[in-house]
């Protein structure tokens, strides 16, 4: 299937270094792609850049084949969890999703609708700076999924949540690729993605190191894990002394 | 099913969608209500001491009951920074940007929400501390009234000037993007600027937005060729105006082309 999102020669410089460097992939609809590398390695600049709101020294990011910049109504196309507690603290939950709604048209009705995706209904009138972490995810994953997007973007989803909330958000994020949206779900922990994820795209150092299948990528060690483990050991920043 | 071949309304976001998006921000925070509240408490209950300590009908009445503008200026004028800059300290600025990423429509919704709303709470303010302070003048004192020349100009300019503080906060605040920089910013430019400047120059003094809101709004005049006399009132308001719109086309700019 033609891919919604197309990352080409994507860079991005801060200063010296260079956070994301020529990167290339595509993310495909009905499946889930795990976007997987150490801390460090690139993936949030590169999600932000997907979405215009960093800007690239060289290469581009499109979805559909338009930079996000000239998406109509962007909340409707593309939904983005960038990073948790991304509201302001005062502001109730409800009023948050309602203004995002306002800014794309999106019926009223539909915030109502993802409280209740979300398992937010009884908190929504709250402030949602009195969240814990794992209700803040749910607030930033109700304001991605309120537009009935086809294509979602979520880093580091899982951070933050219980076991239940794990295995709820894996449950959604695979159920909505099988109603054929194209889900692009970032993470360092590669066993979480080996669950979640069909397709992954790996990256170390802001630079692709494998654009593969999860079960073709364990086939090159005696485990996921260590095959993951054996792609990225260059590209890590910071790693503990072997003993 | 991809992001081109979903079933999308028609037309696109537009200037209507996103300045409905910044009201509901705006609306839902405590601390503006709060904020808008004390602006205008503020001048209402300065104008009423002011009225009782005053003794004789010399000088211009009118004005000093608009002494109470001043706090909520700065108030207005603080509003207007936290207003862009909690967007970033939040992270909600993100959010912001993914609905409409269209950055200069998004400044310009945001100023034309916040100018309406301290438009109306400037001029209940000025209004308001007119008529309580009028209530408040002793007896044997002459009150000002609305239609003698200049008692209207004055309170509907101290309304308004309220509103375009409010906007050089807003400008402000997206140039500088943090709460106490350019809160700073802000309290230097309006009011500790005039102390310094006050005393070295007296021209550029009355260029300064405290000596704006200060006298030439009331209308004060004094005799020709005095150094250090008050624009006209209508001058100082395109003065005002003029700061507000630097600042807005700056952190316009600086919105479209930095990194959020």
């Amino acid at each position: 299937m033609r891919p919604v999102i197309q990352v080409r020669q994507l860079t991005k410089r801060y200063g010296k270094t260079i956070a994301v460097d020529q990167l290339s992939f595509d993310v495909r609809p009905g499946v889930v792609t795990g976007f997987l590398g150490p801390n460090g390695s690139g993936k949030s600049t590169t999600m932000r850049m997907v979405l215009g709101l960093d800007a690239p020294n060289a290469g581009q990011a499109q979805i559909g084949g338009r930079p996000y910049r000239d998406l109509r109504w962007p909340l409707r196309e593309v939904g983005a969890l960038l990073e948790a507690r991304a509201f302001h603290p005062g502001r109730p939950a409800r009023a948050h999703l309602a203004a995002l709604a306002a800014g794309n048209a999106i019926p009223r009705a539909r915030v109502e609708e993802v409280l209740a995706l979300t398992g937010l209904e009884q908190v929504a009138g709250k402030r949602a700076g009195t969240f814990s972490l794992g209700m803040a995810q749910r607030l930033g994953i109700a304001a991605a999924m309120l537009g009935d997007p086809g294509v979602l973007l979520l880093d580091e989803p899982v951070n933050g949540l219980d076991p239940e909330g794990i295995r709820w958000i894996r449950g959604l994020l695979r159920s909505l690729a099988a109603e054929g949206r194209a889900v692009l779900v970032s993470s360092h922990l590669i066993s979480e993605m080996a669950l979640m994820a069909d397709h992954l795209v790996v990256i170390g150092r802001g630079r692709l190191l494998a654009d593969t299948t999860a079960a073709e990528l364990a086939t090159q060690a005696p485990s996921l894990e260590e095959a993951f483990l054996q792609l990225t050991g260059a590209s890590t920043e910071y790693r503990a002394a072997r003993s | 099913m991809t992001a081109g071949t979903r079933s999308l309304p028609p037309g696109r976001y537009r200037f209507r969608h996103v300045a409905r998006m910044e009201w509901v921000k705006l609306a839902s925070l405590r601390s503006t209500w709060a904020t808008l509240g004390t602006i205008i408490a503020a001048a209402a209950g300065i104008a009423v001491l002011v009225a009782a300590g005053t003794k004789t009908a010399s000088g211009d009445l009118t004005n000093s009951m608009m002494t109470g503008m001043f706090a909520g200026v700065l108030l207005a004028g603080v509003l207007g920074v936290l207003t862009v800059t909690s967007e970033y300290t939040s992270g909600t600025i993100r959010a912001t940007l993914a609905a409409a990423p269209r950055r200069p429509l998004v400044l310009a919704a945001k100023a034309a929400v916040f100018a309406i709303t301290t438009l109306i709470t400037g001029q209940a303010a000025a209004f308001l501390a007119f008529l309580a302070g009028r209530a408040a003048l002793g007896h044997g004192i002459a009150a000002p009234a609305l239609g003698q020349p200049g008692v209207l100009r004055t309170i509907v300019l101290s309304g308004a000037s309220l509103a375009l503080i409010g906007l050089l906060g807003l400008g402000l605040g997206a140039i500088i993007r943090h709460t106490a920089a350019a809160v700073a910013v802000l309290v230097g430019v309006v009011y500790v600027g005039e102390l310094f400047i006050g005393q070295i120059n007296r021209t550029i003094d009355t260029y300064l937005p405290a000596y704006i809101v200060g006298d030439s709004i009331g209308g004060r005049t004094c005799g020709p060729g005095a150094a250090g006399c008050p624009l006209p009132a209508w001058a100082g308001m395109s003065v005002l105006a003029a700061y507000a719109a630097a600042a807005l086309l700056i952190g316009g700019c600086i919105l479209a082309w930095r990194d959020a």
